[in-house]
């Protein structure tokens, strides 16, 4: 309980203040709360299926079968992995995360993790439907193969820049996460 | 879409169900435990997300990143795509309308890079996962290279267009 009050704090807090806000400005007040119903349904029908693909994953899948193919030995096929499954989620970034838990907790290369992140965050498949649809042709076409390698390298470097040591902190970490 | 996201859990759920009812509910109560654990986080980013959107303004918006803006435009996009959290859906036809009120390709491409990039006010939930030095430095270097990014996009923009 006590828990739940320290971790429910920060919201409770937001929450009050938006009311003083709210009855202080309405109109703004209304915009504030059209735009969170809004985005609270985009979260409602996209999150339930990301969470139980992870929970069957996480119950069904071996680690060695993850290691195998996304592991330290996994080479260009965990990285063209990484790039697929990233590419293939729905979701804003912040639900990247706990599927990266779940990979380090399967022994997940790091730094196909964290091209898994930059895949989710820039080459998600639905998102580049819209903005073919949006911008055009050349605008997505330009992103795209500018952002490819750059999620590569951006990984590659990020994973050299951080120890052994601090790998292995982060994933014992997840396990409890 | 969604569709394609729903049948595929649904089957792989009546999978898991027809071959071991125990496990199932297992990954279940695992799903919850691991979406419960980050509520307050999501709340929180949902709100502040709210509270950024209604307080843009279009007008003011165009006039700043404009195709004549130049460096201070493609900086203030950037820097508007790295504090903001606006869905694809709503981010594409938003710059394509931004595009046609004559802001610069350039500009909205940092703007676009940014937005899927790096993320502000998510950073509390990456720092969960990653800890706070892999999180601070993916996002520095996810914006710096948002530049990049902005520079071909406008230049390859202006050949095609």
């Amino acid at each position: 309980m006590k828990e739940a009050i320290k971790r429910y704090r920060f919201l409770a807090l937001l929450l009050c203040l938006l009311g003083i806000l709210a009855f202080i400005n309405r109109p703004l007040g209304k915009l504030v709360l059209d735009s969170t119903v809004f985005q609270l349904k985009e979260m409602i029908l996209v999150i339930p299926p990301v969470f139980i693909l992870l929970g069957l994953l996480d119950i069904w899948v071996p680690k060695q079968t993850m290691v195998k193919y996304m592991g330290e030995k996994s080479g260009v096929m965990g990285i063209l992995l990484a790039l697929f499954i990233g590419s293939a989620a729905a979701g804003p970034l912040y639900g990247a995360f706990p599927v990266a838990a779940v990979f380090m907790k399967k022994g997940v290369k790091f730094s196909n993790i964290l091209i898994f992140i930059g895949a989710w965050s820039t080459t998600k498949i639905p998102m580049l439907i819209f903005e073919f649809t949006a911008l055009g042709t050349a605008f997505a076409l330009t992103r795209l193969l500018v952002d490819i390698p750059g999620i590569i390298i951006i990984a590659m470097v990020l994973s050299k820049m951080t120890n052994k040591e601090e790998i292995a902190l982060l994933y014992e970490k997840a396990k409890q996460l | 879409m969604n569709i394609l996201l729903y049948g595929l859990t649904t089957l792989l759920l009546a999978l898991s169900f027809a071959k071991d009812k125990q496990k199932t509910i297992q990954a279940l109560k695992k799903a919850y435990k691991s979406f419960e654990n980050i509520l307050p986080q999501f709340m929180v980013v949902i709100l502040l997300v709210s509270l950024l959107i209604s307080l843009l303004n279009q007008d003011f918006l165009i006039k700043v990143i404009g195709s004549e803006s130049g460096f201070l435009g493609v900086l203030i996009a950037s820097l508007t795509g790295a504090v903001t959290l606006i869905p694809g859906f709503v981010a594409f036809p938003t710059a394509a309308l931004l595009l046609a009120a004559g802001a610069g390709y350039m500009q909205i491409g940092a703007f676009i890079s940014t937005l899927m990039m790096v993320g502000i006010v998510t950073l509390p939930v990456e720092i969960m996962y990653f800890g706070k030095k892999l999180a601070m430095f993916r996002n520095l270097f996810a914006f710096a290279f948002s530049f990049f990014v902005a520079y071909v996009i406008g230049k390859v923009m202006e050949m095609v267009a």
